[in-house]
């Protein structure tokens, strides 16, 4: 059944994302794909949507995936659910665990686990660049597609590295945009 | 105004502003939490963002329960969170209704293709920003390389292996670790 299922899943995402926004990104991409709900295009556009409207990017996705699925019901499931564990979880730290967080096995598990977060986060964004530039294809890449990708990394680190000014990520995907208009045609 | 309506009110209105979520928001929350409604100090403020980045969920989520609970306990909690959470439930409800029919035209689907290129680089962006920010002792570099070497084997391979139980095994070996240097520690003070 849909809404017991974006019950679980997006549960499962909001149980699981430490580190903010994009470290949730991987899982709502292992629970939306497993199910089939969104492919990479979408995912990537829920991504851009969501980084460009108000809100925190998680909650924004999973009011789409509900949407998209199960309507307004299951936008309410699939939102109130990605935001009840952390909801219990800061009442349960507040009320009677305040020094759990100070426990040093606590400490050691989160060490652990934010090591990995980092490695699934970089191969999940390596990975989505990958897919986009048809590298899966090794006969057939997108050579304009690579070569755009290229452009906008060197213009994105570059500005950061050579003018000492960081583009904001709603910029870089306006920006991107024009570009996309601009290359793949109107 | 009775605290409830004041802090539904004063979270829509953060939820509604803040571009980007996570960081972007913890400025004004502060500006309107802590120095113009005085609801909670500096202090607090810099233990809920702490807390926030060792517990799950949006950030902004950890700030709206945690100063929620402190003024009105769980109705307060509830309320505050609700407000946070509405306005972008509301916006991205709208989207959602009419995404599929924008995406028929043509320029729309080619500058969302551009778009796709950014969201790559700004992911990537993200994973680099955390291995800056962490501390580089020896065991975490070697966990760091694990996991990317591990992912990447999961992503050519089309394992099977979902992030959470990646995640998961990380804790365990954290804690193992962390245990043996204890007893190591524990050991050479001994001598």
């Amino acid at each position: 059944m849909i809404f017991l299922d974006l019950f679980i899943g997006f549960l499962e995402v909001g149980l699981f994302s430490f580190g903010g926004a994009y470290a949730a990104i991987p899982l709502i991409r292992d629970v939306v794909m497993a199910h089939g709900w969104l492919d990479d295009d979408m995912l990537a556009y829920m991504i851009a949507i969501s980084e460009s409207t108000p809100g925190p990017i998680m909650v924004n996705m999973a009011t789409y995936v509900g949407s998209e699925k199960g309507g307004v019901l299951g936008a309410a499931i699939a939102t109130i659910t990605v935001v009840l564990p952390a909801f219990f979880i800061i009442l349960l730290i507040m009320v009677v665990m305040s020094k759990i967080l100070e426990n040093k096995y606590v400490k050691a598990g989160l060490t652990g686990l934010k090591a990995c977060i980092i490695g699934i986060i970089l191969v999940t964004g390596l990975s989505m660049i990958a897919n986009n530039c048809g590298l899966t294809d090794a006969a057939n890449p997108d050579m304009l597609t690579i070569g755009l990708t290229i452009a906008i990394a060197f213009i994105y680190f570059g500005s950061r590295k050579f003018l000492n000014k960081s583009i904001n990520p709603i910029l870089l995907i306006c920006l991107s945009a024009v570009v996309g208009v601009v290359a793949y045609g109107l | 105004m009775p605290v409830l309506l004041d802090l539904l009110l004063t979270f829509a209105k953060i939820g509604m502003f803040t571009f980007g979520g996570g960081y972007a928001m913890i400025p004004l929350i502060e500006n309107t939490c802590v120095e113009k409604k005085k609801w909670i100090t500096h202090d607090e403020m810099m233990t809920v963002v702490v807390i926030a980045e060792s517990t799950p969920g949006p950030i902004a989520i950890n700030c709206s329960t945690f100063i929620g609970y402190k003024k009105g306990k769980l109705p307060g909690a509830i309320v505050s969170t609700i407000g946070m959470v509405l306005p972008s439930f509301i916006i991205i409800y709208l989207i959602s209704r009419f995404l599929n029919q924008f995406l028929e035209i043509t320029w729309v689907v080619n500058a969302f293709k551009g778009i796709k290129i950014a969201v790559g680089i700004l992911i990537v962006d993200a994973a680099i920003k955390m291995i800056k920010k962490m501390k580089k002792t020896p065991v975490q570099i070697v966990l760091v390389s694990v996991s990317i070497i591990l992912m990447l084997a999961i992503n050519l391979f089309a394992l099977n292996i979902s992030s959470m139980v990646l995640m998961l095994a990380f804790a365990i070996v954290g804690v193992g670790v962390f245990a043996v240097e204890d007893i190591l520690k524990g050991e050479s003070t001994k001598r």
